[in-house]
């Protein structure tokens, strides 16, 4: 391939209980659940209310800013609740499942015969257009906006991740779909990033190969390869996963949220691949699957940098193709853990003599945080792990202070928090550096408005 | 351990907020935290944590000063018992320079860590380690024969004025230690400078009494070529006989407690190197500032400034260069932060420690001033490298624009 960018920076976390690559179906979910807070940026308004009767495809809510934006049920039955929290906020709203599934039609359609307005209509309807978010800001993207470019990874350099080759086997039409459908919607280019060695063939798109460390499978770090995005520009980038629901919705005309998740971690019996639907319960996931413990289990959805804590009652989130269960670490008071030699413990630096073990070695991780928070000390820390031309703790730094010349200048429009989720993982001052970066960029976002 | 944790599980109430003994909070938390790692878990963002954290970054740097600290203690002993004229033998020597050396460390932690607890506790901050690193710096930087009440004075005043008033580790814009030095060297030049505070001659608590040899003289190298006069430089140790460079490098010198061998100091540099702890850049760079105006000092030699006469070489092994270079200017809070700014920050601490070190005959030691000097100089040249990088974003900018 001749277009092959190698990142040096960055970190591969080795951790335990990597999936197989062997599909297990989950036992149907009995609800299923839509959650706002998976949709960053949104204001929810839910349109329907407990115990109407919907199809999969529905809308549940529309974004109050731009009620066009409309998220749908992914499953067809009774709507059982609209859960609220503090000050009314949405927190879900939960859908029991019919036995039989009934899919609102929207008409199978072939997207070269679609102008871009009737697919942008097209995918706004269907709900698909939540899958789509924008840079600068990482949210769902603003339909009015045309993007410069849109962009697309396929692949996920996360610890434990999916593997999406496996992914997207079999399903390499929908794919395909999805990308063209896409291609409609930009005058620009839609790039996509694939693991190098590892190209999945696409058409009609502009496909780059990232060799490297995690954080190459980032969107946000290809962006910032290809064509970064400047101060005033819009790209638009969407997961890979979710291109392949965006074309089924053109290949069968109907919403079809089925997704295949890994579910992963070393509190996993058999980590393998679990063919469900977005929104599922997570048990229906985990069923059997999660080792008998006497301590406490972390149950994520999505992967250990970016993923969401749920507890065991939860539901798959709408972003997320993998769950991750590693044990919680709260019961553990480990004596004089700074001073031991730390065979088994994971550090980038050398400071635990786990770097013996060498690279192929798999950890066992908690989600303690080893230590007490500190101002920033060290240097450079950051640096080693972020392959952008950006000075993370400077744009850090700015951020805190809330400086929008400087924030703007050290690049804040290109990054989103999972492009700082290593920096945090190997910060020896324990910072919420992602806390820090959304918190910045919503606040920017209303300073803009 | 069970038993320990229970007992602090069961006095913790009376130090949360509310409690009884709540003005010591700090400290508990302090004691509770360096006997167990503490197990709060993550509420936001990445799940799992690097195992690293400030305890255990802090204790590398300190087991990186050990070997420099033991071969100090060992020197101090040395250095006595050769100006005295007896051979006592390894322990003996070693206990001497241990008794010597060991009430600098006590009294510099007890006065730091006292303060620190102090003013975490005002703050209700955590305490913070970064003292543990100075308050075993200040007796290695300080010649033998400094007073204890001096030390104290002087650590009082560096972690009040250069550090606590800043906002307490991390925001520190001078290295303390140094500040430490500093303050004693220009309140106190007597007791910080001169031939006769190198090396201790008289007992150390009743052990190695005796009297100096004759021909004896406690001045350092730095110091005799300070005064050199002629075409020969002529360094010698305390009773006379000529030093070599092997002799500096392995450090059987007078000098400061843990600057004399620039062995030691070296195997402390691998610590840190390998453990990532340390920037190598910073590190690089000071020695390579030091050696690049060495040669050009040496290539204008000449008798009238004795300094010049010095090789390269000789230069990074005496006197406190080399542990300026590892332990000093690789303070990464008050050093450069970015990668470019490292570099030039190292190459003109190594450059300019030189220059005070030549051509200043009254301060026949430069390696302390440069760092300090660099320290200022620090955020000045990490502004330059983020404009760099900002400037470089506009201009794509307005490339595409």
């Amino acid at each position: 391939m001749a277009n092959v960018i190698k990142l040096k920076k960055g970190l591969d976390i080795n951790l335990k209980g990597k999936p197989q690559q062997i599909i297990k179906d989950a036992p149907k979910s009995e609800f299923y659940a839509v959650i706002p807070d998976d949709y960053h940026g949104i204001v929810p308004k839910v349109v329907v209310k407990a115990g109407d009767k919907v199809e999969a495809g529905t809308p549940l809510m529309v974004d109050k800013n731009r009620p066009e934006v409309k998220f749908v049920s992914p499953v067809s039955g009774e709507v059982t609740a609209v859960t609220r929290g503090e000050r009314r906020k949405v927190l879900d709203i939960t859908v029991k499942a019919d036995e039989n599934q009934v899919y609102k039609d929207f008409g199978k359609q072939s997207v070269a015969s679609l102008s871009a307005q009737q697919i942008k209509e097209l995918l706004l309807e269907a709900g698909m257009f939540a899958f789509i978010k924008q840079r600068p800001y990482d949210v769902v993207a603003n339909p009015e906006v045309a993007p410069r470019d849109i962009f697309v990874s396929a692949f996920d350099s996360a610890p434990l991740a999916p593997d999406f080759n496996f992914v997207v086997s079999g399903q390499e039409s929908d794919f395909q779909t999805g990308l063209d459908a896409l291609a409609k919607l930009t005058e620009g280019k839609v790039y996509v990033g694939m693991k190098a060695g590892k190209e999945i063939p696409v058409k009609g798109v502009t496909p780059i190969s990232f060799d490297g460390p995690h954080p190459a499978g980032n969107v946000g770090v290809q962006i910032h390869h290809i064509a970064p995005v400047n101060k005033g520009e819009t790209v638009w980038t969407v997961s890979a996963f979710d291109v392949i629901v965006i074309g089924r919705l053109f290949n069968k005309g109907i919403v079809d949220f089925s997704r295949l998740v890994a579910v992963t971690g070393s509190e996993i019996e058999n980590p393998v691949y679990v063919n469900t639907v977005i929104g599922a319960k997570v048990e229906t996931l985990l069923q059997g699957n999660l080792k008998k413990s006497d301590y406490h289990q972390r149950i994520i959805s999505g992967n250990v940098l970016t993923g969401t804590h749920i507890d065991k009652e939860g539901y798959l989130r709408a972003p997320h193709s993998q769950i991750t269960v590693i044990p919680e670490g709260d019961e553990c008071h480990e004596f004089f853990g700074w001073a031991t030699p730390g065979f088994g413990k994971f550090s980038i630096s050398h400071t635990f003599f786990s770097w013996l073990a060498g690279r192929n070695k798999e950890y066992v991780m908690d989600a303690r945080l080893h230590g007490g928070r500190r101002a920033i000390i060290m240097s450079g820390e950051y640096d080693k792990v972020l392959p952008m031309d950006i000075l993370p703790e400077f744009l850090i730094k700015a951020t805190l202070a809330f400086e929008v010349d400087k924030m703007e200048n050290l690049g804040i429009y290109e990054i989103a928090p999972e492009d700082v989720a290593l920096c945090e993982f190997v910060d020896t001052s324990k910072l919420e550096v992602q806390k820090i970066i959304r918190d910045g960029l919503d606040e920017l976002m209303k300073e803009m408005m | 351990m069970k038993a320990l944790r229970n007992f602090i599980d069961k006095i913790k109430p009376s130090f949360e907020a509310g409690g009884k003994l709540e003005m010591f909070h700090s400290v508990f938390e302090g004691v509770e935290t360096f006997l167990f790692v503490p197990n709060t878990t993550s509420r936001s963002g990445v799940h799992i944590h690097d195992n690293i954290d400030s305890k255990r970054a802090i204790s590398m740097v300190i087991l990186a000063l050990i070997p420099a600290l033991l071969f100090g203690m060992y020197n101090v002993g040395y250095q006595h018992y050769l100006a005295i004229g007896q051979d006592a033998g390894f322990v003996m020597t070693f206990l001497f320079g241990l008794l010597a050396v060991l009430p600098k460390i006590v009294v510099a932690y007890v006065v730091g860590l006292g303060i620190e607890f102090t003013v975490a506790q005002m703050r209700g901050h955590e305490i913070q380690e970064g003292f543990l690193v100075t308050g075993m710096l200040i007796p290695m930087i300080v010649p033998v024969d400094t007073p204890l009440w001096m030390i104290a004075v002087a650590t009082a005043f560096a972690v009040i004025f250069a550090k606590e008033v800043f906002g307490g580790t991390g925001m520190n814009i001078f290295n303390v230690a140094l500040v430490t030095r500093a303050v004693l060297f220009f309140s106190y030049p007597g007791k910080m400078s001169g031939d006769n505070v190198f090396v201790r001659t008289s007992d150390t608590f009743g052990i190695g009494a005796g009297s100096a040899v004759e021909g004896y003289s406690g001045a350092t190298p730095l110091g005799q070529v300070a005064v050199n006069t002629g075409d020969v430089l002529n360094m010698t140790n305390i009773v006379g006989e000529p030093v070599s460079l092997w002799d500096s490098f392995v450090g059987l010198i007078p000098g400061s407690i843990g600057e004399t061998s620039t062995l030691a100091i070296l195997i402390g540099a691998a610590i840190l190197l390998y453990t990532k702890i340390a920037s190598w850049r910073i590190m690089l760079s000071v020695f390579v500032g030091g050696i690049v105006m060495g040669y050009i000092c040496n290539f204008f030699a000449t008798p009238a400034i004795p300094g010049t006469m010095l090789s390269p070489w000789e230069q990074i092994c005496l006197g406190g260069f080399a542990f300026a270079a590892v332990f000093m200017a690789t303070d990464p809070v008050t050093g450069s932060r970015t990668e470019t700014g490292q570099y030039i920050y190292g190459f003109l601490i190594g450059v300019i420690a030189i220059i005070i070190r030549v051509y200043n005959s009254g301060y026949p030691e430069g390696a302390m001033l440069a760092v300090l000097l660099m320290n200022v100089f620090a955020p000045l040249i990490d502004y330059f490298v983020v404009e760099a990088n900002m400037k470089r974003r506009r201009k794509r900018a307005k490339i595409n624009a």
